[in-house]
């Protein structure tokens, strides 16, 4: 908003920023790896126009000129989208995402498209066909995942905002790690048409900014109806930037009660005792609330996820578009080729278990199952939020960690990095990430999770949150750039 | 023993909907290959499917006719499987919850009987693209057009006993969905195709035997044909006391066989679950109330009425009350023109000539029902002659255009001004002296003759009735010669 302030004065201009950004971000890919492609050409030709149009005087949206990056699973015509794969490493989409329209329409030049965990598996950016993705605070951490390549632009400030998408945690998780505000809008939010699916129920596009402002304003882009998707809602979207400055008096926050297994470390607890605290002191409420099956998310997210992932990636079989093996010997050959160089381990690992947990025989015990303990989160947060307005949590378990360090046999581990997160996936409601300070000198950040369609509430507790402290303005040390 | 042959059978019928099952391209027979395959059909990367209210209404219809359980909600669910022709690699379709439940089929049976069949239920599902063998040297080719155009599988009790019946059966819906215009009905393109579900037991009493199912027959006969060899078939092994193996397999009508199908396209676990793309559709009293309202009248009602009202014989009254289609054309064209029996004759003969010989429908007929009405209309009012007619409604079919225009641009305009006519006849009468003697002699066979040199003079415009009139006034005028 700051930068969309700076065009609207004349006191500079989008092609200077689109070209700053430029710069930014190829000084920057030794470092980070968050492009996967940069698109100079097509981002500096919208500037110029932009800037031609406001010259003329022309009316334009809040955002026209300011510059940005799609994660790239958003399909971009004519711009390869990769999703993070070597499936798709060829694949340039004849259509735009509904999200890119939308950006187009803002008139947001876009720089590149940025690296992802495979089809959006993962939780470290490590599952990239384009190599890992580097955390900006420290270069030998991860930036969380699978969103990695957002959150290190802009936490890097090579653009002020980016797009990402969220399964399980995928945007507010790297918000968290890289001290970003990360927001998943409700399921049916924002349209998934153009939008690589993972799987389908759980999918929700979003952004990540520095701040709720930002966030706000960026949000309004996207947000909002699209035939093309029939579990897009058709409600109409409320202006977030107005909302931003609704009081936060007598709002009450839910802190659930969690069991042992969702410790965090001491360092940690005090951040998140001191935010709760500081949004006390503005007026809010806090009221104890209960989510007895929270322990069950990330097994039931293991199973829907992949299951409905075995049927989405079904589509990539070599035969119409992406990678193809060479000299296949028959169909069959074709087919267990082509899937085995274009997939990934994680991807083809996710693969097999959702055709497992589908599979006749053992779909009642696992597939039908879980969506009946589904069906029991939902019910949780239900009634929590008859007695509350929004529920706090932590984002993460702990700060960024090494990369590399959780590449074990056993990827159970980093699946528990969506602990806190998947609720709100499973159960279809907003939450956004927000930063609230510093362990070992790694950012962390705290959630809140609203009512469906209450994004405006959640970022109006952000922005008060913001207003009066000032974690979310640090930046990492060798990464200044004015994208803010 | 008295052995029983025991037949099920499965219907595919290709809706009739302006669009495919789920995106806007456009639902047509032929074109060049992939022509009509858009990003949805194509199962580009982020496309969504959305449901095509027009054939859930036509299925609906179909129910109705059938006095069958509508199901106020139906649900879909994606069946996996990895073939060339289904780019997904699944099918949506409907398992548990389909469009609609039990219901009946009255078939009229050729010796004037009626034979009950019940209807198990149907479900609507999308249809697959085809695979093309014979266009590049040892290379196959996928051809999209058809994938993803709306069918609804009518799947029968095991209801028939003969062949003879099977047939029947099939013909009945057949031209019950014909009727209800939900169908063009062309075999040959494979509009409606059917599996056969077979089984032989000793006696009536007995539990049913074994069944084996016949695929993809795609014409009345070869159902007939394939049903009575393969029943003979399990009737021999059954004698000879071996077993029936359950299996699939595919009629060749060329050698006049069965044969089991490989075994790779007869996967088993389709991993069925519900599509997280698309929601629940359900039918509410209001739009059940219009889809029943904008059916037809039953077929028997409405030809009785055409005989009874209209004058129409009993044959062109059945084949303008074949479908929907063909009796809303009609209807136009006899409000139009004013005289029914004169627009069912032209229907059943012109235009249903002029459709077979270019191959087409009624629907995708050249030329609009205002246009005959028009040119009938005119014929009635006398101002074009039958023969004339005729020249207009072949040019105006070969190329559309206004009647009027083309009466004047043929020069076909009939003479209905007597004096001009007067003149022809007066020509006539005196360069044949002989007849007109004749004729006075009492020989009024040569008035024929006569007749016809005027239609000849007039090249076929003048009205033939106002001929014979002004001739025989003429003729029969006391006193003898023309020109004095």
């Amino acid at each position: 908003m700051q930068l969309a302030r700076s065009l609207r004065q004349g006191e500079t201009t989008s092609e200077a920023l689109t070209e700053a950004a430029l710069t930014r971000a190829r000084a920057a890919q030794d470092d980070l790896n968050a492009f996967v492609t940069l698109c100079p050409d097509e981002a500096l030709a919208e500037a110029r126009s932009v800037d031609a149009e406001r010259a003329a005087g022309a009316a334009l949206g809040p955002l026209a000129g300011v510059p940005m990056a799609h994660k790239d699973l958003f399909c971009t015509e004519g711009i390869r989208t990769t999703c993070g794969s070597r499936m798709l490493d060829n694949f340039i989409p004849p259509y735009d995402a509904h999200v890119v329209e939308r950006v187009k329409a803002a008139r947001m030049p876009v720089i590149g498209k940025l690296n992802m965990d495979e089809f959006a598996m993962g939780s470290s950016n490590e599952n990239s066909y384009y190599g890992a993705v580097h955390n900006p605070w420290d270069l030998r951490c991860s930036p969380g995942g699978s969103s990695g390549g957002s959150a290190a632009a802009v936490a890097a400030g090579i653009v002020p905002g980016a797009t990402g998408t969220d399964t399980g945690g995928s945007i507010r998780q790297p918000a968290a790690l890289c001290n970003l505000l990360g927001i998943k809008p409700s399921y049916g939010r924002v349209s998934r048409y153009g939008m690589v699916a993972f799987a389908s129920s759980l999918d929700q596009g979003g952004v990540l900014t520095r701040n709720a402002e930002d966030a706000a304003a960026l949000l309004q882009v996207i947000a909002g109806h699209d035939a093309r998707d029939a579990t897009c809602i058709n409600a109409p979207v409320p202006d977030y930037l107005a909302e931003l400055r609704t009081p936060l008096e007598g709002v009450r926050i839910g802190l659930p009660d969690f069991g042992d297994g969702h410790a965090i470390a001491p360092a940690y607890r005090e951040l998140l005792e001191a935010c709760i605290e500081q949004l006390r002191s503005l007026g809010a409420e806090t009221v104890s609330v209960q989510l007895p099956n929270a322990d069950l998310g990330i097994a039931i997210y293991y199973v829907i996820a992949p299951a409905e992932a075995s049927a989405n990636l079904a589509r990539y079989d070599g035969v119409h578009y992406g990678h193809r093996c060479e000299n296949p010997a028959d169909l069959q050959d074709l087919y267990r080729r082509s899937r085995s160089e274009g997939f990934g381990e994680e991807v083809r690992r996710r693969i097999m278990v959702g055709a497992h947990v589908l599979a006749r025989g053992f779909y009642d015990a696992y597939y039908l199952q879980a969506q009946k303990c589904r069906r029991l989160v939902l019910r949780d947060y239900q009634s929590a939020f008859t007695r509350c307005d929004v529920i706090l949590t932590p984002t993460v378990r702990a700060p960024a960690f090494r990369l590399g360090e959780k590449l074990t046999d056993d990827p159970t581990d980093l699946y528990l990095e969506d602990l806190y997160t998947v609720g709100a996936n499973l159960a279809g409601l907003p939450g956004l990430s927000m930063p609230v300070g510093f362990v070992d000198g790694l950012p962390v950040g705290v959630q809140l999770i609203g009512r469906a369609l209450e994004e405006g509430r959640i970022l109006s507790l952000a922005h008060r949150y913001q207003q009066h402290t000032d974690w979310h303005l640090r930046t990492p040390p060798g990464f200044s750039g004015d994208g803010a | 023993m008295s052995w029983q042959t025991v037949i099920g059978l499965e219907l595919h019928i290709q809706l009739h909907t302006r669009s495919k099952l789920f995106c806007g391209s456009p639902n047509a027979f032929g074109g060049a290959p992939n022509s009509r395959a858009g990003e949805v059909d194509s199962a580009l990367p982020g496309t969504l499917p959305v449901i095509n209210r027009e054939a859930v209404g036509m299925a609906v219809q179909l129910g109705l006719a059938l006095g069958a359980e509508i199901n106020r909600t139906s649900v879909f669910v994606r069946k996996n499987y990895f073939y060339p022709d289904l780019p997904k690699n699944y099918q949506i379709s409907q398992l548990q919850e389909p469009v609609f439940g039990a219901g009946t089929v009255e078939v009229p049976m050729p010796d004037g009987g009626t034979l009950s069949v019940r209807i198990n239920h149907a479900h609507l599902e999308e249809d697959a693209g085809r695979l093309v063998h014979d266009v590049f040297a040892e290379r196959s080719a996928v051809d999209l057009n058809r994938a993803g155009v709306p069918l609804i599988e009518v799947v029968s009790e095991p209801d028939m006993h003969s062949p003879e019946e099977a047939v029947a059966y099939a013909r009945a819906l057949h031209r019950i969905v014909r009727y209800l215009g939900i169908c063009s009905g062309n075999l040959s393109r494979g509009e409606l195709r059917c599996d056969a579900n077979v089984s032989v037991r000793p006696d009536p009493e007995a539990p049913l035997g074994t069944r084996t199912e016949l695929k993809n027959i795609n014409s009345f006969r070869f159902i007939g044909r394939a049903i009575e060899i393969e029943a003979a078939r399990q009737l021999r092994i059954l004698k000879s006391g071996g077993e029936v193996a359950p299996q699939t397999l595919l009629f060749d009508p060329d050698r006049d066989i069965v044969q089991p199908m490989r075994e790779k396209d007869t996967e088993s676990d389709y991993r069925y679950f519900p599509d997280p793309d698309l929601l629940p559709v359900y039918v509410d009293d209001d739009w059940l109330e219009e889809l029943r309202s904008g059916m037809p009248a039953p077929q028997d009602e409405v030809i009785r009425r055409y005989e009874e009202e209209f004058g129409l014989t009993d044959q062109v009254a059945r084949q303008v009350a074949a479908d929907v289609h063909s009796m809303d054309y009609f209807d136009r064209v006899r409000t139009l023109c004013g005289d029914a029996a004169l627009a069912g004759n032209w229907m059943a003969g012109a235009l249903t000539g002029a459709l077979h010989r270019d191959g087409l429908e009624l629907e995708r007929c050249p030329m609009p029902a205002e246009t005959l009405g028009e040119l009938l209309r005119t014929l009635v009012q006398g101002g074009i002659s039958s023969s004339a007619a005729k020249k207009i409604f072949e040019s105006l079919w070969s190329e559309p255009g206004s009647v009027d225009e083309r009466i004047d641009r043929l020069g076909l305009r009939a003479l209905t001004d007597s004096d001009a006519l007067k003149d022809a006849v007066e020509a006539v009468i005196a360069g044949n002296p002989g007849q007109v003697e004749q004729y006075r002699a009492g020989r009024t066979k040569v008035l024929g003759y006569l007749i016809g040199q005027v239609m000849q003079a007039t090249g076929g415009t003048a009205d033939a009735k106002t001929v014979n009139r002004l001739m025989r006034e003429r003729l029969d005028q006391p006193g003898g010669d023309p020109q004095s």
